[in-house]
This record gives C-alpha cells, sequence and structure tokens, in this order.
C-alpha cells in the first residue's frame, strides 16, 4: 500500500484533532492553523486525487485492519477526492472572504471556537465524502448539524438563536429519519459496509424478496436527507439561517453543508441501494415533483424578498431544487448533471454571498434593497464578481450554471416521461432567476442620483427641491450625466439625493423632512434611506475578499469554460461506484 | 392485510408508534422543552427498534462470563454497540439543543417558539 493512500484518513484526522486545537489557541492563531489545516487537506487530497486517477479502480482503506464485514472502511475512488479537493478550495475561499466580518460581529472571546466549528465541519464532510460504512456516515452528518449549528449562532442576535433553533429541529428530524432507514436496512440486510448491503440487496432484489422493506428504507434515507439539505417543503429554516449568521458561515453553509448531505445521498443511490433497484422506485418521482416545485418556489420567493442575503439564500432553495430535479431523473446523465451543479452551484453561491457582503461595505454595512443603489460603482470589484455570479445562476454561457443547465437538458432529452416537465421547469425557472437576479444588477448599477431622479419624477419631489449640484456627492452625479440615460432626467438628476446628503450632515432628520417641504412622507424616508449609503471601497481595503472574490470568478470560469474534463471526471467517479 | 404480523412482532410495532409520538412532537410542539423531549423519544424509539433487531431470545449480553464462549449463546453485539453510539450522539445533540432553548428563554422569557418568531418580527432587524 503506497503512503498516499494514507492521506485521506490522515486529513480527517488532522482535521479533527485541529478542531480542540484550535479551541486551547487565542483567535488569531487559532484563524492561521484553521488556514493551514484547509490548504493542507486540500493539497494532500490533491495527492491522492493524482494517485487513483492513474490507477482507474478505487481502494479500500481498511480502519485498523479488520476485514470487510465486520471493520471500518474509507473507501476513495475519483469522485471522492476530487470532491474533497475542490470542498477544501471553496471552505478556504469562504474562509478568506469573510475575515473582517468575523473580526467585528463575533465576541473576541469566541473567535477561536468559529474555527473549532470550521475544523470539525470540514472534518465530518471528508468523513461523508470517504466513509465506506453507513452508520460512520450517520454519527458525521450529526457532528456536520452540530458544528453548522454552531457556524449559525455564533454571531449573537436573537435572530441568529431562533434561525439556529429552527434549523437544529429541522435537521433532526431528517437525522432520526435517516436513522430509522439505516436501522430498516440494517435488519433487512444484515451489513453496515455499503458494498457489503449493496450485494445483499442485489440479492434480495433479485428474488423479489423484501420489496417493501427496501423501499421503506430508501425512502426514510431520502426524505431524511432531504430534509437535511432543505429541499423545497423543508425550506422554512434556510433564509434565516443564511440571511443573518456572519459572511463566511452563510457562505459556508449554503456551499458545503447541504452538498454534504446530497453526496451523501447519491453515493446511498449509487452504491448502497444500487441504481438499479433506485430507478424501479417511486421515490426519485417524489425527489422529481418536489425539485422542480422547489425550482420555481424558491426563485418565485426570492422575487419578493427586500434583503440582499435572503434573497441570495431563497436562491439557493431553487438550486436545491435543481440538484434534486436531476437526481430525480434516475438517469446517469441525471446524476452527473446533479453533481456538476453541486460544484458550479458551490462556486457561485458563495461568491454571490461574499460580493453582497462587499456590496454592504459600500452602503453603511445595509443589505436592504434600497440601500444598495449604485453599489457596483463604489465597490468595483464586488460589483463585478456579482454580475458573474448573477449571470452564472441565469445560465449564461461562458459561466458555470449554464453548463449544469445544458447538463440538465441533455440528461433530460429522450427520458420518457419526465422530458417535458424537466425542460419547461428549466425555462420558467430561468426566467425567474434573470427576473431577480438582473433587477439586482441593474440596482446596484444604476447611479443613486439617476435612480432617485426617476422616482421623484413621479412623485413630484424633484420640483420642490433646489438643485444642488456643488454638493459632496457630486461626484457619483456627475457619473450618471455621462450616460445617456441620465441625460433625459438631466432636470432632476442633481435633486433629492445630493441635497439630502449635504443637508444631513448639518441637522437632524425632521428638519429635512421640514426643508422638504413638498415631499411626501414616504419620499423622506427614501431619501433619508440612500442618504445612508455611499462610501467607496477600494479593492485593496480588504485584500482577502478582494483575493477571494477574484479566485471565486476565475473558478467560475474554469467550471464554465472548462467543462469536458471536469465532467469525464465525475463520469469515471460515477462508474468507479459499481 | 395479515394482522398475526403485527401481533407476533408487537416490539417493533411499539418502536414505530413511538418514533410516531416523538417525530410528531418535535415537529408540531410549539414548547421548545416539548420539542426536546419529543426528540428524546424519537430517538430512544429508534434505539429500541435496532436492540430488537440484535436481540435473539433466550440468549444473553455478549460478555463472557464463567468461561462459555461459545457464539450460540450470545446475542448479536453490533445493534447493541450501534445503540450506544446513537446515544451518546443524542446525547450532545439534547445538549446543544438546550443550551440554546437557555440562550433564548434568557432573551425573550419564553419557551414558545412561535411568540419568538412573532416578537423578532416586530423588532424589525
Amino acid at each position: 500500500m503506497a503512503f498516499v493512500q494514507n492521506f485521506p484518513f490522515l486529513s480527517i484526522i488532522l482535521s479533527l484533532f485541529s478542531g480542540p486545537l484550535c479551541a486551547v489557541l487565542d483567535g488569531k492563531w487559532a484563524r492561521r492553523v484553521n488556514g493551514a489545516v484547509i490548504a493542507i487537506i486540500g493539497i494532500l487530497s490533491v495527492f491522492v486525487l493524482k494517485n487513483v486517477i492513474p490507477a482507474g479502480q478505487p481502494y479500500v482503506y481498511r480502519m485498523g485492519h479488520f476485514s470487510a464485514p465486520w471493520g471500518n472502511e474509507i473507501r476513495v475512488g475519483v469522485l471522492e477526492a476530487f470532491m474533497a479537493c475542490f470542498f477544501c478550495v471553496i471552505m478556504l475561499l469562504c474562509m478568506m472572504g469573510g475575515i473582517r466580518e468575523r473580526e467585528t460581529e463575533i465576541e473576541e472571546s469566541k473567535q477561536n471556537l468559529y474555527y473549532v466549528m470550521v475544523n470539525l465541519l470540514l472534518c465530518s464532510l471528508l468523513a461523508l465524502i470517504y466513509t465506506n460504512d453507513l452508520f460512520t456516515a450517520y454519527v458525521f452528518v450529526e457532528i456536520n448539524t452540530i458544528s453548522a449549528c454552531g457556524l449559525i449562532m455564533i454571531r449573537q442576535t436573537g435572530r441568529t438563536f431562533e434561525a439556529a433553533t429552527r434549523y437544529m429541529i429541522m435537521s433532526l428530524l431528517g437525522s432520526g429519519l435517516l436513522l430509522l432507514g439505516i436501522c430498516y436496512l440494517y435488519a433487512v440486510t444484515g451489513h453496515l459496509l455499503m458494498s457489503n448491503i449493496r450485494e445483499q440487496v442485489q440479492l434480495l432484489a433479485a428474488g423479489g424478496q423484501h420489496h417493501i422493506s427496501l423501499m421503506v428504507a430508501l425512502g426514510l434515507m431520502s426524505v431524511g436527507l432531504a430534509i437535511k439539505s432543505a429541499l423545497y417543503p423543508f425550506h422554512a429554516w434556510l433564509p434565516d439561517a443564511y440571511g443573518y449568521s456572519t459572511l463566511s458561515s452563510s457562505a459556508i453553509l449554503s456551499s458545503l453543508v447541504s452538498k454534504g448531505y446530497i453526496f451523501l445521498l447519491i453515493k446511498i443511490f449509487c452504491r448502497v441501494i444500487g441504481f438499479d433497484v433506485v430507478t424501479e422506485s417511486k421515490v426519485v418521482n417524489v425527489l422529481f415533483v418536489f425539485g422542480i416545485i422547489g425550482m420555481i418556489m424558491g426563485s418565485w420567493s426570492a422575487i419578493k424578498e427586500k434583503n440582499l442575503r435572503r434573497m441570495i439564500a431563497f436562491s439557493s432553495v431553487a438550486q436545491i431544487g435543481y440538484i434534486y430535479m436531476g437526481l430525480g431523473l434516475a438517469t446517469e446523465a441525471g446524476i452527473v448533471a446533479s453533481i456538476y451543479h453541486v460544484l458550479s452551484h458551490a462556486a457561485t453561491k458563495s461568491l454571490l454571498f461574499v460580493a453582497a457582503s462587499g456590496l454592504s461595505d459600500a452602503s453603511g454595512g445595509s443589505d436592504r434593497y434600497a440601500d444598495i443603489t449604485g453599489a457596483g460603482f463604489r465597490n468595483k470589484l464586488a460589483g463585478t464578481a456579482f454580475l458573474v455570479g448573477s449571470l452564472s445562476m441565469v445560465g449564461m454561457p461562458m459561466f458555470s450554471g449554464f453548463i449544469s443547465k445544458l447538463f440538465f437538458a441533455q440528461a433530460a432529452v429522450g427520458h420518457a416521461h419526465k422530458m417535458l416537465p424537466t425542460v419547461i421547469a428549466l425555462a420558467i425557472s430561468t426566467i425567474l432567476n434573470a427576473v431577480y437576479f438582473m433587477k439586482t444588477v441593474i440596482r446596484i448599477y444604476t447611479p443613486m442620483g439617476a435612480y432617485d431622479a426617476v422616482k421623484g419624477d413621479g412623485t413630484g419631489k424633484a420640483d420642490g427641491i433646489g438643485k444642488t449640484d456643488g454638493t459632496g456627492k457630486a461626484d457619483g452625479i456627475g457619473k450618471t450625466d455621462g450616460t445617456g440615460k441620465a441625460d433625459g432626467i438631466g432636470k432632476a438628476d442633481g435633486t433629492g439625493k445630493a441635497d439630502g446628503i449635504g443637508k444631513r450632515d448639518g441637522t437632524g432628520k425632521t428638519d429635512r423632512a421640514e426643508e422638504n417641504g413638498a415631499g411626501s412622507e414616504r419620499s423622506a424616508s427614501d431619501w433619508q434611506e440612500v442618504g445612508r449609503t455611499g462610501r467607496q471601497v477600494v479593492i485593496w481595503e480588504q485584500p482577502a475578499k478582494s483575493a477571494a472574490l477574484i479566485c471565486f470568478i476565475l473558478l467560475n470560469l474554469i467550471l464554465g469554460l472548462n467543462s469536458d474534463p471536469i465532467m469525464r471526471l465525475i463520469q469515471g467517479g460515477i462508474e468507479m461506484f459499481d | 392485510m395479515n394482522w398475526t404480523y403485527l401481533m407476533e412482532n408487537y416490539e417493533e410495532a411499539v418502536a414505530m408508534i413511538l418514533f410516531g409520538i416523538g417525530f410528531s412532537n418535535l415537529l408540531l410542539q410549539k414548547n421548545l422543552i416539548k420539542k426536546i423531549i419529543g426528540l428524546n423519544i424519537m430517538d430512544t424509539a429508534t434505539y429500541l427498534f435496532l436492540a430488537l433487531k440484535g436481540y435473539i431470545a433466550g440468549r444473553k449480553a455478549p460478555v463472557v462470563v464463567d468461561g462459555m464462549t461459545d457464539v450460540e449463546a450470545y446475542i448479536n453485539p453490533i445493534p447493541s454497540g450501534l445503540v450506544l453510539t446513537g446515544i451518546v450522539v443524542s446525547v450532545s445533540v439534547t445538549a446543544l439543543m438546550l443550551a440554546l432553548t437557555i440562550r433564548l428563554y434568557r432573551r425573550y422569557h419564553t419557551l414558545d417558539l412561535d411568540e419568538i418568531s412573532t416578537r423578532l418580527k416586530k423588532e424589525g432587524k
């Protein structure tokens, strides 16, 4: 056995033990240790991947050298190693992107505990990816849940406590069902190792025995993992948990935690139950239907949302729907498309979260819709990144989202019953995605003055206020003049906004309302809202976040432009599952 | 439908009924403490089911006493091991839920999750 074959086990143990280590270090050192551990594990996974690809077949690592039916095993194939590597990259970038937020939003004495949670989360994700034992998978699912709950509640506000409680309740319902499913399967087959269960299940399926028990076990496990990864009707906890926790937490939760469960479900489908049995069952149809409903309802809720981060969170519901739709197709192409979407969604959603926080940095720390007007001009890198993320989510060619949508459509073509619903759902969902993402992009690239002028025109507010050109905000508005659109409303242009800011410096709110005179109550509050915003953010102000954003954009482009080798890798990995 | 199966396997039936009780309590109760009790009932029902699967009538726990090493004398030990692992998991999760409940209670002086939500909405942000 080559030394490199120990690496998967070593990486699990490394992240597991660096957790307690971080608990005794102070915040700064814990951060360094955590970064180093994630990077080292990423590098180790690359070595594993380079070792596994030429071998062409997976290998089994026996824990403690107890052989098959009794011992606990780690099983490493191409897909597992690739996922481990990818998850490390995403996690490192998420941690880099949120350094500033963690320092300001988490209490000084609790800084190091955050890294304990992140290390445990990484450990459980790696174990979920590599393990060959169902009960071990259950234990690490619970560890994953607990550490994710810690990530949510470490920013101590009432909102996050409530979100963490709701998250825990839904997760525990899910893991209860998962555990019951595993017990059922154990009772029917008498094994806990995935490969042994597979053999028994095939024997049972060939003999037509215990059909109902197998279906019950499959259904329980699928529903349990679907609840945990926030498939549509079970998503109620998600927007709060993603919307109010600290930045790295929401990025990690959306891009990694739910994906860990989905990967486990794919493993259960392909390696435990066996794909042919799954295909015959009706469970996949249920996942398909809820996936499609989720695609549409998630986007619909996102359209109605007024808070940028919650909007992105609702978009996650839609994207999880895509993944389950792909699983529901129950073909190999569908599963490949789902895995590709796992990758592209992980890369894009964390990009969007980091970019959104960059935009709210430039808007006085607010992520409300009204406040981010023009933020794309104030923080150019975050604006660009948000644009890239949005285009990818909507599915523009060149970006990763397009490739996964293409794969979904290809997987659906020729499917007897599911082709039409899939294609229609893809089309509707793309349009809905475009509605809310393009709305946001237009909003962040609308200069404040111009936007307000358009609004002011309608309410007649612009008339009441004198044209104040020579105020501090004139810069931003000067840009507006350059664009064609602002010309038309040139007169109203300099009003409201510039005026408001000038005055705000000196006087209180009531004053402004009086001065405004003609302005209605509503326009006054609008005025104040936008007046709070506005601060130029340069790229080097937060070097870590900028670097993370650039890496995310590159990752997105790589996934979008270079899909063929990745696709072949995934296909090879799926074949190795057998 | 043959009801005699149900009577022969009444232990499993009881385990499933308990699981249902625990599950619906965890899902539907408003009071956080009752939710946690539901969680514990649910987990315990699963362990009951699992322990039943390992039990073979007339045999003993696999602890070697009096030099008896014959496999035929003992029950299947694996489910017992799984139950122990499961209990550890359930204890830690319960502790976490209770800690969260204490936090929420100190802040809002109520255990009603819905009321906490409405209050949060009233507070705005």
